[in-house]
């Protein structure tokens, strides 16, 4: 049986208002999903919802195949527009304490996470590894946040525009990552306006009722 | 919310409304005889004259200060265990009027307790106690209004009040210990099974009617709040209209 | 300790510490109470004796309340926080852990420089080491009592002030036993250790009660 996120009968309301309602997935491993669809129609809060940020009105998620000990949310990383970053900690501080904070989701042959300086190497920001991370620049702190997901090894990634404050050059690089991590069996979630720098994505289209 | 949980608020509305007039007799009826047994069948104290009558109207207000607030830990355990949707409305409902009952017995207590201790206010052990409930009342009351969302709002508050409630014997048993550090015994003081039968009974009829009182304007507020929040809920619903529900149209 | 605490311990205490970080403007905070009661009072130094262990005490819990607005809405304001909810770590656990990091950072100091300022009001030798004893007993607790506040006010911009009001009464036992075990051990007749111990006890339920309403209120937070 191979490792799936199932989502089923979801519902989201925010402050009052319905979001969304009766939304169903299947992500089976291995395979991308593009969340699409103009603005306020509650891409974020669907990746909220998965990574159990927000509690559904109705509805349930579950991985299957996954770890019993750990709720769905414990499965998914998480990569908003915020950074969590401190910018009086180093860079590599930062990343250290993620490293030793987060429960990986999942450990097995085929989940190796890297270690800091790796993922900060393959990220081209390993020269200001000692530096204070007030020092990074928008996009760099953009890239150290996202080393967060590669030190760490959880089976699926919940991207809320992955590629907003990176340049080509990075976009193209983080494209590498979410592939490496699809062949390795993992599943990605991404709310995007931009088309996914990937071979192969689902996409969830939502939509505004006329 | 209220879209989803409509059939329980407007069961409450229905049967409160048939409810509440029969509430609202007994209340007048409660407090007609309960004033009438306190000024002409209550004694006068042979010390303090006919300042003992306020006795029959603080006694009852601080047991209501306190019921007020279990009625807030039952709504709250209602809210986070339960999940009723009524809960929040209940508890949100009772914590104004535990606030008024919690000043009508601190005014009243520190009238009565002026020709006896001949100031206002003494650190009495109960008087204190009374006014740190005040105090988280009104803490609660600012809670509510500064969270904007009422769902988050209310979870909130249920955990203050929950707190609170694990926190009340320990700063009752704190401040009387304080208390009998710094001075002796207080001063209000019921003599427990041996008081006279015409204190009892009006100081009993009395009471009746303050927590018929407290029923009567319970239900009234939760009434209100239901009814507020229904505002609220199509005042959103006609801010979005135009973005409405989402259907998701390929899903994988 | 196992390796998360530890991660989790260094990096509170590493934030509080560095630029930007609390820790010592609570020192200066207290300091500065302190420094304005003979001013209110009167410089008589017998009366700055009699109410001196109270005055610590206030101040103490001043400084601590007052500094526990950011314990979690600084996670919250960069995203910290909602990767905390889902670590996979018990969030009880987690409150603890940073509520010990910062009392270490900012509870620590106060109850260090007591002595110090206890000069200031005039305290025999004896009341000082009294003091001193119970703040470093009591302080936890008013870190533990606050970090409920903190969680309850996590998402309001201007939450500082409603902290100390919602958690004010709270705080009344922990005031009422620390400042008469510190009394007690200046006057003869009344028992030291019975006030002490109470404060203790007080400590221990709020390292029970603090971490798991707080982490409750931290979920509910979320959105």
């Amino acid at each position: 049986m191979t490792m799936r996120l199932v989502a089923e009968n979801l519902s989201c309301e925010r402050g009052g208002r319905r979001v969304f309602s009766d939304l169903a997935l299947t992500l089976e491993a291995g395979r991308a999903l593009a969340v699409t669809g103009p603005n306020g129609v509650g891409k974020s809060s669907l990746l909220r919802v998965l990574a159990g940020l927000v509690q559904p009105a109705s509805g349930s998620i579950r991985i299957e195949d996954g770890d019993p000990e750990l709720s769905a949310g414990e499965h998914c990383h998480y990569y908003g527009h915020l950074d969590a970053l401190k910018p009086a900690l180093s860079v590599l501080e930062n990343l250290d304490f993620w490293t030793s904070f987060l429960a990986p989701g999942r450990t097995g042959a085929r989940w190796q996470p890297m270690t800091p300086i790796e993922a900060l190497e393959a990220l081209g920001i390993d020269h200001a590894g000692d530096l204070p991370a007030a020092y990074l620049s928008a996009g760099q702190r953009r890239r150290l946040a996202l080393a967060r997901l590669l030190v760490v090894a959880r089976p699926v990634w919940l991207l809320d525009e992955p590629t907003s404050a990176l340049d080509a050059a990075s976009e193209a690089r983080l494209g590498e990552l979410m592939s490496d991590h699809l062949a390795a069996g993992g599943m990605i979630v991404a709310a995007t306006h931009q088309t996914m720098p990937l071979a192969e994505v689902g996409t969830l289209r939502l939509e505004a009722p006329a | 919310m209220a879209i989803l949980d409509l059939a329980n608020p407007t069961r409450f509305l229905a049967l409160s409304a048939r409810l509440l007039p029969w509430l609202a007799a007994a209340c007048v009826i409660a407090f007609a005889v309960g004033l009438y047994m306190t000024f002409f069948v209550a004694p006068d104290d042979y010390q303090q004259g006919a300042t003992v009558k306020i006795m029959y109207l603080h006694v009852p207000a601080a047991w209501l200060a306190m019921m007020c607030y279990s009625v807030m830990a039952i709504s709250s355990l209602g809210t986070l265990i339960w999940k009723h949707p009524l809960a929040d409305v209940s508890a949100k409902a009772a914590a104004p009027i535990g606030a008024a009952f919690t000043l009508i017995s601190l005014i009243t207590g520190s009238l009565w307790g002026k020709p006896m201790w001949g100031t206002y206010w003494v650190w009495d052990a109960r008087l204190t106690s009374v006014l740190v409930l005040f105090i988280m009342y009104l803490g609660l009351i600012a809670l509510w209004r500064t969270i904007e969302d009422p769902i988050r709002a209310g979870k909130a508050a249920a955990v203050l009040t929950l707190v609170g409630a694990i926190n009340l014997p320990i700063i009752k048993f704190s401040v009387d210990w304080w208390n009998t550090l710094h001075q002796p015994a207080s001063v209000i003081r019921m003599d427990g099974p041996t008081i006279h039968p015409t204190i009892l009974w009006p100081l009993l009829v009395m009471a009746l009617a303050f927590t018929l009182l407290f029923f009567v304007m319970h239900l009234m507020a939760m009434r209100n709040e239901i009814l507020r929040r229904r505002l609220r809920t199509m005042q959103l619903q006609a801010a979005s209209a135009r973005v409405g529900v989402a259907t998701p149209q390929a899903a994988e | 300790m196992s390796g998360w605490m530890g991660a989790l311990f260094l990096r509170e205490l590493r934030l509080s510490l560095r630029v930007g970080g609390g820790a010592l403007i609570g020192v200066l905070f207290f300091l500065a109470v302190i420094t304005v009661i003979p001013f209110g009072v009167g410089p008589d130094l017998n009366l700055l004796a009699l109410i001196g262990p109270a005055v610590l005490w206030i101040g103490a819990l001043l400084a601590t309340l007052l500094g526990l607005d950011r314990l979690f809405q600084a996670d919250r304001d960069d995203g910290s926080l909602d990767l905390m909810l889902m670590a996979g770590r018990p969030l009880e656990v987690l409150v603890l852990v940073k509520c010990l990091a910062h009392w270490v950072g900012t509870g620590l100091p106060l109850v260090l420089s007591a002595p110090v300022l206890s000069i200031f009001l005039n305290l025999e030798p004896l009341a000082i080491g009294a003091v001193a004893l119970t703040l470093l007993v009591g302080t936890p607790a008013l870190t533990l009592i606050g970090a409920i506040g903190a969680a309850l006010t996590v998402s309001l911009r201007r939450g500082g002030l409603l902290l100390a009001v919602l958690v004010v009464p709270f705080s009344i036992p922990v005031l009422i036993f620390g400042v008469s075990a510190s009394g007690a051990a200046v006057t003869e007749p009344t028992p030291f250790l019975t006030p002490f111990l109470l404060l203790a006890a007080l400590t221990l339920i709020s390292a029970v009660v603090g971490p798991v309403a707080a982490a409750m209120a931290l979920r509910f937070s979320s959105d």
